[in-house]
């Protein structure tokens, strides 16, 4: 029941955004994520978005990986 | 998507090469039903080595709602009821909400508790407040809106759950043999990994947060084996692009403004101390309990459903006598099997 959805951001009014989910939009409430800009991915869970989707620490995930698999 | 670099099956086999490496015998319990539904799903049970074992634990909110609750909500006759889908299935003591909604119930299913808001503009209208952390934070939010906007017709019946202390809970039991946890994602999210420092420091237990690709739950599984290695229990997190050390600060606050720590029942479990959360007396007039006096007291019928044996870990749901005999998804028996989260019904779809 946790799951959350990843979105992009393509719409800010105040505490309320709409989110692109690979082509059909969405409102989502961005009350938790204040300092969110356009163009962020988002969690989405039960019309709210809960977190923003770091790309930076995705991409050091992804290398921390590489190294396991370089080993 | 960032997400498809973690489904790389090259990836997967390099860090399946060197789970297998360890040797010795290893219980993880995975808390969350959408990792149980990912292990599933990827079958990641069958490709670990036989030494390490994955066990599902209480990770599912709809599994763990007592049947006191239900009842409650079926009860509620001449008003409108509004819940997540998962919902509508899980046996009360005589029926289910799906059943009651069949007899003329009136109960609506939403998306997000922020529909229930909207419906509650025209009449009566109870949202079933259950969730974790993930769940509860917007949920607080719309209690806090209804407030503003002075929409009285509104109210929730709370069963919000805490994890921390069900993980304590789970230690505590004699009964239940962990070694270490795989610990949620979106939970996490908004707790923050900090919110796990009392597993090292009090029990001696390890948790690495993990997202819900396959490879973030090999790698997780591969950073608790490092973990055990060095000798030194620890929190680690591999889902670092969403979940930091403090957690979502606002939705926090937002819990705490409305809600405060009670203790909860579990179907399966128990009353578990401080497990559980409660609309604050300042919001009371949100509160379904208060409004419609409701007794949502713990009682669990006799059954012969073995769940409260898959919550701890000790059974897996094939052991279960009943398991895709006479308890299927179709017709489900047991909690554990009605949301599809469930470990019985993880189990039914991807591992019979
Ligand atoms: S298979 Fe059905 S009866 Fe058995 S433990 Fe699972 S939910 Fe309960």
């Amino acid at each position: 029941m946790c799951l959350a959805i990843p979105g992009k951001i393509i719409k800010i009014s105040q505490d309320q955004g709409t989110v692109d989910l690979g082509g059909i939009s969405q409102e989502v409430s961005l009350t938790f994520i204040p300092q969110v800009t356009l163009g962020d991915w988002v969690l989405i869970h039960t019309g709210f978005a809960i977190n923003i989707i770091s790309e930076s620490d995705a991409l050091q995930t992804i290398e921390l990986l590489q190294a396991v698999y370089a080993k | 998507m960032l997400n498809n670099s973690f489904q790389d099956p090259g990836l997967s086999h390099k860090i399946l090469n060197q789970i297998s490496e360890y040797k010795k015998e290893l219980r993880i319990m995975e808390v969350c039903g959408s990792h149980t539904m990912a292990i599933g799903k990827w079958a990641l049970r069958k490709l670990l080595p036989p030494n390490i074992q994955l066990i599902s634990g209480p990770g599912c909110p709809v599994c763990v709602t007592p049947v006191s609750y239900i009842d409650a909500l079926i009860s509620l006759k001449s008003l409108t009821i509004t819940v997540f889908g998962d919902l509508l299935r899980l046996p009360g003591s005589l029926t289910t909400l799906e059943t009651a909604r069949a007899q003329g119930l009136d109960v609506r299913l939403v998306f997000s508790p922020l529909d229930a808001l909207k419906i509650a503009q025209k009449q009566e209208t109870v949202f079933a407040g259950i969730g974790f952390e993930t769940t509860t934070p917007g949920i607080a939010h719309t209690i806090r809106l209804a407030q503003e906007n002075n929409i009285t017709n509104f109210s929730v019946l709370p069963a919000f759950k805490l994890i921390p202390p069900a993980l304590k809970y789970l230690l505590l039991a004699d009964d239940v043999e962990i070694d270490a946890f795989l610990l949620p994602g979106h939970v996490s999210a908004i707790i923050g990994s900090n919110a796990y420092s009392f597993l090292p420091a009090q029990f001696d237990t390890s948790g690495v947060i993990s997202g819900f690709e396959p490879l973030d739950i090999l790698l997780a599984i591969k950073m608790i084996i490092d973990i055990l290695e060095s000798g030194k229990n620890a929190i680690e997190n591999e889902y670092q692009r969403v979940v930091s050390p403090s957690g979502n600060l606002q939705a926090q606050n937002i819990m705490n403004q409305v809600l405060y720590p009670r203790d909860a029942c579990w179907r399966g479990l128990g009353i578990i101390p401080a497990s559980g959360l409660a609309i604050k007396p300042e919001f009371s007039r949100f509160d379904a309990t208060q409004k419609y006096d409701l007794d949502i007291s713990y009682y669990e019928p006799p059954s012969p459903c073995r769940c409260a044996d898959i919550l701890k870990g000790k059974i897996l749901p094939p052991q279960c006598p009943l398991f895709a005999d006479s308890c299927s998804p179709a017709h489900p028996i047991g909690p554990c099997m009605v949301s599809s989260e469930g470990s019985c019904a993880a189990y039914y779809k991807y591992e019979r």
